[in-house]
């Protein structure tokens, strides 16, 4: 009786392994969907300040347990917030070593008349929003610029300035209006 | 007259209209003035490219500003004259920012630029060739939502098109007098609008508190034999004049959630917009004038005035005999959705339908300074007319939590502004819906940036990777000839070599065997020699022997 019954638990955990095996390489998911989901909620400057070469990196690393979720200035708050939505962690308050999170957002533009086309800058972005080639005037593509910075310190002659995106009709905010008693912050 | 039962929208408010203070006189004609400002941008959508230069004279109806994006709309020049400038100027906005804008000094000639109308030959024409006209003229909704009208007749054989006639917010009376003045006009602007979309009929809808306007539209009704037109008079209440709520008035129909009129069969023109048409189609003018409502009890003589588009409010004003002494606040638009504006330097707009100068009691908007807390009385649910919870979107709202909001519909809410009136808090509510959407509007617009900056990053890390790739295979390549050639000159060599020894040995033979030469050591020894051969070969012989063994 006892055989029996051994084997016939023997043969149903082959046919489960079986099943389990089959399914392992029938629905293999290709990388890691959550290192996706992180890399969708970074703002893709891919500056390096968080100390990873770009935003994918960062994304993997904290999906390994590598890194904090604060370590990303440019997204600031917001981002630690989804971040920390996401991953079902606590918000913690962004890392000052990683850099400030900036007031208002930047770009940058290339004095033209300084500029002497070395290129330097153009290998530096990494968004490809620099256009110029070797000894001719280079200019930022404007709204490809993320305000990353990154081709400030390559520059050799400092022809490349920081300035505040224009504010526009468009991209204008209604204020939230200044009540006495507004509703406390919910999470 | 005939009427069919109607239907109700949730909610709505009756007001006191005050719209007596300026439907008493008939639209006069704005004065020419000697400057106009024309904003590139008027409407909802992408910015114009503005095709003309500073200094450059212009003609009036001329193109100033073109455009190649399909949500866009151009602006045309109000008067002949001289472009001054072409830069920053002050606009009507909620934010009292500067815009692009073409400032054009008036030559008091009066000259238009060649004129084609269409006219009755319309009928011949096709939809698309209308839409075109419509397009160029820089047709925009004139009710107050200034989208590109030609784009709002994209979809065809529509079964009703309702002409808004509503016009129910307070003071305003712009398309009260435009009813009552040019009714003809405005139905053969409706019939054109009717021929583009195929529609089987046409509804114009007029709120019972203007009885001048019904009498007018209805006589002209009566003059036209299609049968195509009729009148239908809805009862005032606020916000009946709101495209989602005037549908759900007459056709019992409410228009989907995110979708539009058009999924149930309707199209929703304001009568404004109808008579731009009539303008466009019968006597090529763009639209370079509107009808503009000056009201309130801060200002002399209210009343409609036909202003030229760019014209400065303060000039409108003046006509009008200047402010009174209870003038307090300016209002752009009418007291529930209009926006306070601080200076009168600004000029009328596409979107301009009227300019309330308010004593300090008829203020609305109420003050935004300090408001009490929400009590949830809910008496602002009772009034929405979009069926929403207002008070969950202003917690949701004031407390940043723009997803929860937008769950909760924030997106359906027409900015009426019932809520903020009933409120006994005095809550600022749609301030708070405002600025939730822009704020929801602004992370979209990052997202939509990262989503791009990352896909130029990976297209450049592919860039990067696969020119590496190339260079390495062209250096493989390189180095792999070099190798074959050194190989080669090596082989070469070795042969050459090789083939000079082999042919020089056979040299040597040749000449050994021809000649037959001999060692000449070996003859003539002496016995002496001979011994010592004979010693040496015998070492050899031991030496042999012993590395032998």
């Amino acid at each position: 009786m006892l055989t029996v019954v051994v084997i016939l638990l023997a043969i149903v955990a082959a046919i489960f392994g079986i099943i389990l095996g089959y399914s392992a390489i029938r629905f293999k998911v290709e990388g890691n969907p959550v290192v996706d989901e992180i890399d969708s909620l970074l703002p893709q400057t891919q500056c390096g300040q968080c100390t990873y070469p770009g935003c994918r990196p960062y994304a993997e690393a904290i999906a390994n347990g590598e890194a904090e979720i604060n370590q990303c200035p440019p997204g600031g708050e917001a981002t630690i917030a989804a971040l920390a939505d996401l991953l079902n962690v606590e918000v913690i308050p962004l890392n000052a070593e990683n850099g400030e999170a900036k007031e208002t957002k930047t770009i940058v533009v290339i004095d033209e008349q300084t500029c002497i086309g070395c290129t330097l800058c153009i290998q530096a972005c990494p968004v490809d929003a620099i256009l110029g080639s070797a000894k001719q005037m280079h200019t930022i593509i404007a709204s490809e610029c993320t305000g990353c910075n990154l081709c400030i310190p390559p520059c050799p002659v400092d022809c490349i300035h920081i300035i505040p995106v224009e504010q526009n009709l468009n991209n204008w905010k209604h204020p939230i209006p200044n009540g006495g008693h507004s509703a406390p912050k919910a999470s | 007259m005939e009427s069919t039962k109607l239907k109700h929208f949730h909610g709505g408010l009756h007001l006191d209209y005050h719209k007596d203070i300026s439907n008493k006189n008939s639209i006069t004609a704005c004065k020419p003035q000697s400057r106009y400002v024309i904003p590139v941008q008027q409407h909802i959508g992408a910015a114009g490219e503005v095709i003309v230069e500073k200094g450059q004279r212009v003609l009036k109806g001329q193109m100033l500003a073109t455009t190649k994006k399909l949500i866009s709309a151009p602006v045309h020049s109000p008067v002949s004259g001289t472009i001054v400038e072409i830069g920053k100027h002050a606009v009507p906005h909620h934010s009292g920012m500067e815009a692009d804008c073409i400032i054009i000094e008036n030559d008091f000639q009066d000259e238009w630029i060649e004129r084609n109308p269409v006219a009755e030959n319309y009928h011949q024409m096709n939809s698309h060739e209308l839409r075109n006209i419509i397009r160029n003229a820089g047709i925009v909704g004139l009710g107050g939502a200034v989208f590109p009208t030609a784009i709002k007749q994209t979809e065809i054989n529509i079964n009703t098109l309702i002409l808004n006639g509503v016009e129910c917010e307070p003071y305003i009376t712009c398309d009260d007098k435009l009813m009552q003045e040019r009714a003809r006009e405005v139905l053969a602007g409706a019939d054109i609008i009717g021929h583009i979309i195929k529609a089987r009929e046409c509804i114009i809808a007029i709120e019972d508190n203007k009885p001048e306007a019904i009498t007018a539209i209805q006589l002209a009704i009566d003059e036209d034999s299609t049968g195509f037109f009729r009148i239908q008079i809805v009862p005032t209440l606020y916000p009946s004049g709101s495209e989602k709520q005037l549908i759900k008035i007459i056709t019992g129909k409410e228009v989907p959630r995110n979708g539009l009129p058009a999924d149930i069969d309707v199209l929703c023109q304001n009568v404004g917009t109808a008579y731009a048409i009539y303008q466009a189609v019968f006597k090529d003018e763009p639209l370079i004038s509107r009808i503009v409502t000056f009201t309130g009890s801060g200002i002399q003589h209210a009343q409609n005035l036909e202003v030229p588009i760019g014209t400065y409010i303060s000039d409108c004003i003046e006509q009008c005999g200047g402010y009174s002494k209870d003038a307090y606040c300016l209002i752009m638009g009418g007291p529930m959705m209009g926006y306070s504006i601080n200076t009168d330097r600004l000029p009328i707009v596409k979107a301009s339908n009227c300019l309330l100068v308010s004593n300090s009691e008829e203020i609305f908007p109420a003050n935004t300074e300090a408001h009490m807390p929400c009590i949830r009385c809910a008496r602002c649910v009772e009034v929405c007319p979009s069926k929403l919870l207002p008070q969950q979107l202003y917690w949701y709202a004031s407390a940043s939590n723009f997803e929860r909001a937008a769950e909760y519909h924030l997106f359906d809410c027409i900015e009426c502004g019932c809520c903020s009136y009933v409120c006994p808090s005095q809550i600022p509510l749609v301030q708070y819906y405002r600025s939730a959407k822009s704020e929801i509007w602004a992370l979209e617009a990052d997202r939509k940036k990262a989503d791009a900056a990352r896909l130029r990053h990976e297209a450049r890390e592919r860039r990067l990777l696969l020119q590496k790739q190339e260079r390495e295979e062209r250096l493989r390549k390189k180095r792999e000839a070099l190798n074959k050639k050194k190989g080669k000159i090596e082989e070469n060599e070795m042969d050459a070599k090789k083939a000079a020894i082999t042919e020089a040995l056979a040299r040597v033979k040749k000449k050994k065997e021809t000649q037959n030469i001999k060692p000449k050591n070996t003859d003539n020894l002496t016995s002496e020699q001979e011994r010592l051969i004979k010693e040496i070969d015998q070492r050899r012989q031991t030496i042999k022997k012993i590395t032998d063994d």
